[in-house]
């Protein structure tokens, strides 16, 4: 229904990759775009091509209809993204607005070393989901695969399924909250007690990415800081 | 880089479509691997005491039906051969291991490729969708094949050194990624009297892997053993007569994705290779899991 509904929009501008090339999109996306007036296109048949969306920096609303492939949605600003499939890796990639949602699963590095914005994955996300991430939040309905969250800077990873093995490694300021099985945990990182401002503002994150989850049954998994600095009884093991 | 094929036709009467099929999978692996390609098909077995025997020269223009009559006179074993270009399958019921020896013995001596009663592999230097438009691989059919498409990083680009990789008789293993361990897996080879082809570690996972086998164990064991031993980052995709298995090393860092339905198995490093197979849209799509084994059987 959403998609009939959509395409009937009048303002809706159709872009179809069996007829333009990824780059004629992402220039139009980057220079045409934001001079146009539109509010809501259209990508058709993208048989999971690469970097579809990259760079957008405008106040509009894009859906890839169907599976798509590396890097979708990388460094968004503004833009709300919905990819009506499955991605591979790496997508919204540096996100630093905005939102990127994908209605199937992604691949590894979902919202890698993103800065800001939401990313929504209402499927299951693959290994190293949230890499890096520096300030973004990053909502998976289903589970992650392992080593998620590794070096994980700022910002918040939510799960609403199972983490994989080595959650968490090496984390900095992310949090990251679990509501089924945690695999394990990787080094540094520990299950901490939910608080009342965590409840409150998980709730609020569900709420945005649109699942219906009660924040109270969530872990919540931070940093217990060790690593932050040189410790000379463990010169031994480097 | 490096792209990987695989494809399985659950029935019978879709054996046919293999190659129209598969073809277009392979172009698009292109993009992932331009320096040299290969193709092992797994089709119906020949009569019984006979074996296909794929071999390969450089020159396009060699003369094979020469070589054939050579064969006949020099061995006194019968042979039906096929070839095209720099390409020959011979069918014939002589041993490997005879076989190896009288191509020893040619100057110049043909690359043999595989040895089997199904596979069949085609391998050479060059863009892959030249490869798969000067073999024919459109008009291929079989029950499955493995394919790959090479960016070389840590050996030569010559035909010998691309993938598939043989050992034994049909069996032949793809491969994305880097070992860093293959001279270690060798030494260990060539100290039970294994003999390798090239310095690619390819080669060294694939002699090991059907080493293993010789020595007993199912493929699922020696792939458990291979767990233990390989060292690095890898996608393998495996073939034999009757089944196509898939791993990937424990941090998973090369990509694999798997597209089933009642019709096939298809297996790819990336999606767009399959978007043009007929009801991938309804597929069960996943992407498999590190050191998790994956088998199909025919």
């Amino acid at each position: 229904m959403e998609s009939v509904k959509a395409l009937a929009e009048p303002t809706a501008h159709q872009l179809d990759l069996s007829k333009i090339s990824v780059r004629e999109l992402n220039q139009f996306l980057h220079h045409e775009l934001p001079k146009s007036g539109l509010h809501h296109v259209e990508i058709l048949h993208p048989n999971g091509m690469h970097n579809l969306a990259v760079g957008v920096d405008a106040d509009v609303e894009i859906n890839i209809r169907g599976h798509a492939g590396y890097f979708i949605g990388g460094m968004n600003k503004q833009a709300r993204i919905t990819v009506h499939g499955s991605v591979g890796w790496s997508v919204a990639e540096n996100i630093m607005s905005g939102t990127v949602r994908v209605k199937g699963n992604a691949s590894e590095c979902a919202g890698a070393s993103g800065h800001g914005g939401l990313v929504v994955i209402e499927g299951n996300a693959s290994s190293r989901c949230g890499i890096s991430m520096k300030g973004c939040d990053i909502v998976v309905g289903g589970s992650v695969g392992h080593v998620s969250a590794f070096m994980a800077q700022a910002g918040r990873l939510v799960v609403c399924g199972d983490a994989g093995p080595g959650l968490g490694d090496s984390l900095y300021e992310a949090v990251l909250y679990v509501r089924g099985k945690i695999h394990s945990l990787g080094a540094d990182a520990q299950e901490e007690p939910l608080q009342a401002e965590d409840i409150a503002a998980l709730g609020e994150l569900l709420q945005q990415a649109g699942f219906d989850a009660n924040p109270r049954e969530f872990k919540r998994i931070g940093s217990a800081r060790r690593l932050y600095h040189w410790n000379s009884e463990h010169q031994g093991e480097y | 880089m490096c792209g990987i094929i695989g494809l399985l036709m659950k029935n019978k009467s879709d054996q046919p479509s293999l190659g129209r099929l598969m073809t277009p999978m392979f172009d698009c692996m292109a993009e992932r691997g331009p320096d040299s390609a290969g193709l092992a098909v797994f089709e119906p077995p020949v009569g019984a005491g006979l074996r296909r025997f794929n071999l390969f020269i450089p020159d396009r223009k060699y003369d094979w039906n020469a070589l054939l009559k050579n064969f006949q006179t020099q061995t006194g074993a019968t042979g039906q051969m096929t070839a095209l270009e720099n390409h020959a399958v011979l069918v014939s019921s002589i041993e490997p291991a005879a076989m190896k020896n009288w191509l020893a013995e040619c100057d110049p001596s043909p690359h043999l490729l595989s040895v089997g009663r199904h596979i069949d592999i085609y391998k050479d230097e060059g863009h892959p969708s030249d490869i798969a438009r000067r073999y024919h691989f459109r008009e291929l059919a079989g029950s499955h094949c493995v394919g790959h498409t090479r960016m070389a990083t840590e050996s030569a680009v010559t035909p010998e050194h691309a993938h598939p990789f043989t050992a034994g008789e049909d069996f032949c293993l793809v491969h994305n990624g880097s070992l860093s361990n293959p001279y270690m897996l060798r030494r260990k080879l060539e100290a039970q009297g294994l003999h390798f082809e090239t310095d690619n570690d390819t080669e060294a996972a694939c002699r090991f892997i059907e080493w293993r086998m010789q020595q007993g164990e199912t493929l699922d064991q020696a792939l458990h053993t291979a767990f233990q031993e390989l060292d690095g980052f890898y996608t393998l995709l495996i073939a034999t007569n009757d089944q196509m298995t898939l791993v990937r090393d424990a941090f998973a860092c090369k990509p694999a994705v798997v597209a089933e339905t009642d019709q096939y198995v298809a297996i790819s490093s990336e999606f767009r290779s399959l978007a043009h197979l007929p009801g991938v849209e309804n597929a069960n799509i996943f992407e498999p899991l590190p050191e998790v084994i994956y088998s199909w059987k025919v």
